[in-house]
C-alpha cells in the first residue's frame, strides 16, 4: 500500500513537472502575473510529492518489505539499519530517485528564495527546470521504477553489494548529486536569460550563489568519494582517472570555471555570452555524467544494472537538454550586448586565462574519458586511457593555472599591472623556492618534478593570501590598522583566499603522497615483522569476528618505532554471507598529516597472511585541501552581497581600490 | 590598445593555449593508450617488447601461486594460457576461474609482468572485455550481458 502510494506520488509529481515547465512560460510570454505564479506553487507541491515517495521507498527498506524488487535485490534482513536506509540509493532505481528529490529541492529553493527576482525570470527558471524535472520523472516511472512489485514475495533478500555498505554511502551519492543537480539552476539562468534575449550584471549576481553551492557539494562530494575509495577498496590510492570519477571532475572544472566568469560578468558586464555557455556546459556535463555512470556504457561498482533501454533513454534526455540549450544559444547568444572592455593584463584578463584552462583542461579529460568509448563504438577496437594519459595532458594545465592563481587577485580590474602584482608576491615565490629546494634535498634529488610541485604548492598556499596582506597592509601599517582593516574586509575575499589556499594544500598532498610514497608486501606469520618507512609492522595475532551480516578476518598489527611500540593497527578482510563477497578493511594509523595504511591480501592455509603497508606522507592534505576549498565557498556564500536571492546591497558601500 | 588589438591579443592567447593542448592530447594518445588483447592473440600476434597492454581471460585453476611478495597465475581464454606475475595484493574479487584484467608489459620470455590486477566488481559484473573475448572464443557460460 505504502509503496502503491509511493508510485502514485511520483506520478502526480510528473504531472506538477509538466505544469511548473508550461503554464508560468506561457504566462511570461503574455506577461500574466497569475500564470506566472503557477511556477512556484508546483515547484513546491513537486518537492512535497518526490519527498513523499522518497518516504515510501525508505519505509520499505526499513521494514524489509521484500514484496518490492528494489529491496529484495538490495537490502538483508540482517543489514544493520544505516545502511537500510543508506541502501535507498545504494541502487540505480533509489539513486536516480534521489537525484529528482535533490532537483525538486533546489527548485523549491528557487521558488521559495528567489521572492525579489524580476517575476519573468523566476517564471522562466522554474519552467526549465519544470522540464528537467519532467525528463527524469518520466524516465523513473517508463524505466526505472523503484516501487515495482514481487509476487511471490522471498523471504529474504539479496544483500546490498557489500563495498556500498560504509558510511560513505550516507554522505558521498547526497553531496555528489547536490552538486550535480545544483548546476542545474545555472542552466535554467542561462536558458531563461537565452529566452528572454537580455542578461545584465543582476544575472550573474543571482546565479553566482547557486553556482557557488553546487560547486561547494560537488567538490565535498568528490573529495568524500575519493577518500571512501582510498580505505574501501584496499589499494591505497585516492584518484585512479576512472571514467566515472572523470564524470565528476568535468562538471567540476566546468563549474569552477563558471565561478569566474560570473565574477566578471557580475562586476564589469563582460564575457556574457561566455558565461551563458559555461552554464549550459557544467549541466550538460553533469548529464552527461550521469548518463555515463548510470547506462551500463561503463562497467564499474558505480553502474549497478545493465539495461540497454535505459541508457537509451538516458542518451535521449541528454541529447534533448544539450543539443536544445546549445541550439537555443547559437540563436540567440548574438542577441546579447556586450559589455565592459579590457586590457589583456587584467583581473578580467586573468579570469579569461582561468576559464581558458579550466576548459581546456575540461577537454583533455573528455577526450580521454569519451575516445576508448567512441573507438569501441565505432571500430570495435578496444583501448584503456589510463593515468599516463592523464598526468600528460591534464597535468601540465592544471600546474599553469595554479601558478597563475595568486596573481589574479592582485591584479586590479579593467586595467593591472603585472609587475605591481608580482611585487606583492616574492615573499610566497621565495618561501616556494625554499620549500621546493628543501623538497629536491629530501627527495635526494631523484626527480625535478615532485619538489617543483612542493614549490608550486608553496606558491600558490601562501600567494593566496597576498591580497589579503596588501589590502590589510599588513607589516606596512601598525598591527591595530592591519586587524581592524583585516575585520572589515568582504567575506567573498577571505573566501577566495581560503578556496585557492585549499588547491595548494590538496596539490601538495597529491605530491607528497604520490612521489614519497613507501609500499612493502610481505607474507607474514603472528609474530613476525618487517620495516617500511622507518617503522618495524609486527603481526601480533589474527582471528575471526563476526559481524551483523558479515564475518571479519582480522591482523592486529604493533608499529614499533626505534623498538618502542607507537600504534596498534586492526586489518580486516570482511566476508559476506549473502553475497560471498570479500571487501578490505584497510587498517590506517595516523601520524600527524600522514598516514601508514595496512591493508591483507591473501590468507594462506599455513596461517600466513600477505600483507601491505603503504608509508603516504601529508596523504591527509588531499582531502584537508578540498574541505578548506569548501571552507572557502562557504564564506563567500555567507557574504552579505551573494547572499541567496539577495537583491542588491541594502545601501552602497565605498569599495576598496582593488 | 584598440578594442580590435585587445581582441586579437585574447584570440592569439586563447589558440596558443588550445594548440598547446591539442598538442598534449595528441602526443599523450600516441603514446599512453593500451590496447586490449586475450592470451589467443597475444599468442598469435605477439606485441613488440615493452608494449603496455592489457590481458583479460579466465585465472586458470588451480594456477595462483604467492612467493613473498610476488604473485603467479594462468590467464586462459579456452585456447591458450598465459603466465602472469604479479607484485602486489590481487583485489578482493579476483577468483580461480573468473575473469581478470592485468595490464602490464608481455617479456620475451612470454610472461605477462602485471603492474596492476583488476577484477569484476560484483557478482554480475565481469570486466567487459573479458566478456567480449569469451563469446569470441565461444566459451562465455554468462547470461543475458
Amino acid at each position: 500500500m505504502i509503496a502503491e502510494a509511493g508510485h502514485y506520488a511520483l506520478v502526480l509529481a510528473l504531472a506538477l513537472a509538466l505544469i511548473q515547465g508550461t503554464v508560468p512560460l506561457w504566462g511570461a510570454r503574455r506577461g500574466d502575473p497569475v500564470l506566472m505564479g503557477v511556477a512556484g506553487g508546483t515547484a513546491l507541491g513537486q518537492l512535497l510529492f518526490i519527498g513523499l515517495a522518497f518516504a515510501a521507498l525508505t519505509t520499505a527498506y526499513v521494514a524489509s518489505d521484500f514484496s518490492l524488487l528494489n529491496v529484495v535485490e538490495n537490502s538483508h534482513s540482517a543489514k544493520p539499519l544505516i545502511y537500510k536506509i543508506t541502501g535507498v540509493w545504494g541502487n540505480h532505481e533509489g539513486s536516480m530517485l534521489l537525484w529528482v528529490l535533490i532537483l525538486a529541492l533546489f527548485g523549491a529553493t528557487v521558488a521559495a528564495f528567489g521572492v525579489n527576482l524580476p517575476m519573468r525570470l523566476r517564471a522562466d527558471v522554474l519552467a526549465v527546470q519544470g522540464w528537467v524535472g519532467t525528463a527524469f520523472l518520466l524516465y523513473l516511472l517508463a524505466a526505472s521504477n523503484p516501487f515495482t512489485r514481487l509476487d511471490p514475495a522471498p523471504l529474504e533478500g539479496r544483500d546490498l553489494n557489500p563495498l556500498l555498505q560504509d558510511i560513505g554511502l550516507a554522505v558521498h551519492p547526497p553531496l555528489l548529486y547536490l552538486g550535480y543537480v545544483g548546476f542545474s539552476i545555472a542552466f535554467a539562468f542561462a536558458v531563461a536569460a537565452l529566452i528572454e534575449g537580455r542578461i545584465d550584471a543582476a544575472w550573474a549576481r543571482w546565479v553566482r550563489p547557486w553556482t557557488l553551492a553546487a560547486w561547494l557539494f560537488l567538490t565535498l562530494g568528490i573529495a568524500m568519494g575519493s577518500y571512501w575509495a582510498y580505505y574501501e577498496l584496499g589499494w591505497g590510492g585516492f584518484w585512479f582517472w576512472d571514467p566515472v570519477e572523470n564524470a565528476s571532475l568535468m562538471p567540476w572544472l566546468a563549474g569552477t570555471a563558471l565561478l569566474h566568469s560570473a565574477l566578471v560578468m557580475e562586476k564589469r558586464e563582460a564575457l556574457k555570452v561566455w558565461t551563458v555557455l559555461l552554464a549550459i556546459l557544467a549541466f550538460s556535463l553533469s548529464l552527461l555524467g550521469t548518463f555515463l555512470v548510470r547506462s551500463g556504457v561503463l562497467t564499474s561498482v558505480h553502474s549497478f544494472a545493465v539495461d540497454p533501454a535505459r541508457g537509451l533513454f538516458i542518451l535521449v534526455i541528454l541529447a534533448v537538454f544539450i543539443g536544445g540549450s546549445l541550439a537555443l544559444f547559437a540563436l540567440r547568444a548574438g542577441s546579447l550586448r556586450q559589455g565592459g572592455l579590457f586590457a589583456p593584463v587584467s583581473r578580467e584578463g586573468a579570469l579569461v586565462l582561468n576559464n581558458l584552462l579550466l576548459t581546456t583542461a575540461t577537454a583533455t579529460v573528455f577526450v580521454g574519458t569519451l575516445y576508448p568509448l567512441a573507438l569501441e563504438a565505432l571500430t570495435g577496437g578496444k583501448i584503456s586511457v589510463g593515468a599516463p594519459y592523464f598526468n600528460a595532458t591534464f597535468g601540465p594545465l592544471a600546474l599553469a593555472l595554479l601558478v597563475a592563481v595568486p596573481f589574479g587577485p592582485l591584479l586590479a580590474w579593467k586595467r593591472g599591472d603585472l609587475y605591481w602584482a608580482a611585487q606583492r608576491l616574492w615573499v610566497a615565490a621565495g618561501l616556494a623556492l625554499a620549500g621546493g629546494a628543501v623538497a629536491l634535498y629530501l627527495d635526494g634529488v631523484t626527480s625535478v618534478l615532485a619538489p617543483f610541485c612542493v614549490a608550486v604548492a608553496a606558491f600558490v598556499i601562501i600567494g593566496s593570501f597576498a591580497e589579503l596582506a596588501e589590502r590589510t597592509r599588513l607589516f606596512r601599517a601598525p598591527l591595530g590598522e592591519t586587524l581592524r582593516r583585516l575585520a572589515g574586509l568582504p567575506r567573498s575575499t577571505w573566501g577566495a583566499a581560503f578556496a585557492h589556499c585549499g588547491l595548494g594544500l590538496a596539490l601538495l598532498g597529491i605530491t607528497a603522497a604520490t612521489a614519497w610514497n613507501a609500499e612493502r608486501i610481505e607474507l607474514l606469520r603472528p609474530g613476525q615483522s618487517f620495516a617500511v618507512a622507518g617503522m618495524d609492522l609486527v603481526l601480533t595475532e589474527t582471528g575471526v569476528r563476526d559481524g551483523p551480516n558479515y564475518q571479519d578476518f582480522v591482523a592486529r598489527f604493533a608499529v614499533r618505532e626505534g623498538g618502542v611500540r607507537t600504534a596498534t593497527v586492526e586489518s580486516a578482510k570482511r566476508v559476506f554471507a549473502v553475497r560471498q563477497m570479500t571487501t578490505t578493511e584497510a587498517g590506517l594509523v595516523t601520524f600527524g598529516l600522514s598516514q601508514l595504511y595496512v591493508s591483507l591480501g591473501e590468507i594462506g592455509n599455513d596461517g600466513s597472511v600477505a600483507v601491505r603497508a603503504e608509508w603516504k606522507p601529508l596523504v591527509l592534505l588531499i582531502w584537508i585541501g578540498p574541505l578548506v576549498m569548501a571552507f572557502g565557498g562557504a564564506l563567500s556564500l555567507a557574504d552579505r552581497r551573494l547572499r541567496v536571492g539577495a537583491p542588491r546591497p541594502a545601501r552602497r558601500r565605498l569599495q576598496p581600490a582593488e | 590598445m584598440t578594442r580590435k588589438g585587445r581582441r586579437l591579443a585574447l584570440i592569439a592567447i586563447a589558440g596558443v593555449v588550445l594548440a598547446a593542448s591539442a598538442g598534449l592530447v595528441l602526443s599523450a594518445l600516441n603514446d599512453t593508450i593500451v590496447f586490449f588483447s586475450g592470451p589467443t592473440e597475444l599468442v598469435q600476434t605477439p606485441p613488440p617488447p615493452d608494449k603496455r597492454l592489457r590481458l583479460g581471460g579466465l585465472v586458470e585453476t588451480g594456477s595462483v601461486a604467492r612467493s613473498g611478495a610476488s604473485v603467479r597465475f594462468e590467464v586462459t581464454d579456452g585456447a591458450h594460457k598465459i603466465p602472469v606475475v604479479f607484485s602486489g595484493l590481487l583485489p578482493d574479487l579476483f577468483r580461480e576461474g573468473q575473469g581478470v584484467i592485468a595490464e602490464g608489459r608481455l617479456g620475451a620470455d612470454g610472461v605477462f609482468t602485471a603492474d596492476s590486477v583488476l577484477a569484476k566488481h560484483d557478482e554480475t559484473y565481469m570486466p567487459k572485455e573479458v566478456a567480449d573475448t569469451l563469446k569470441k572464443q565461444g566459451t562465455w557460460k554468462g547470461g543475458t550481458n
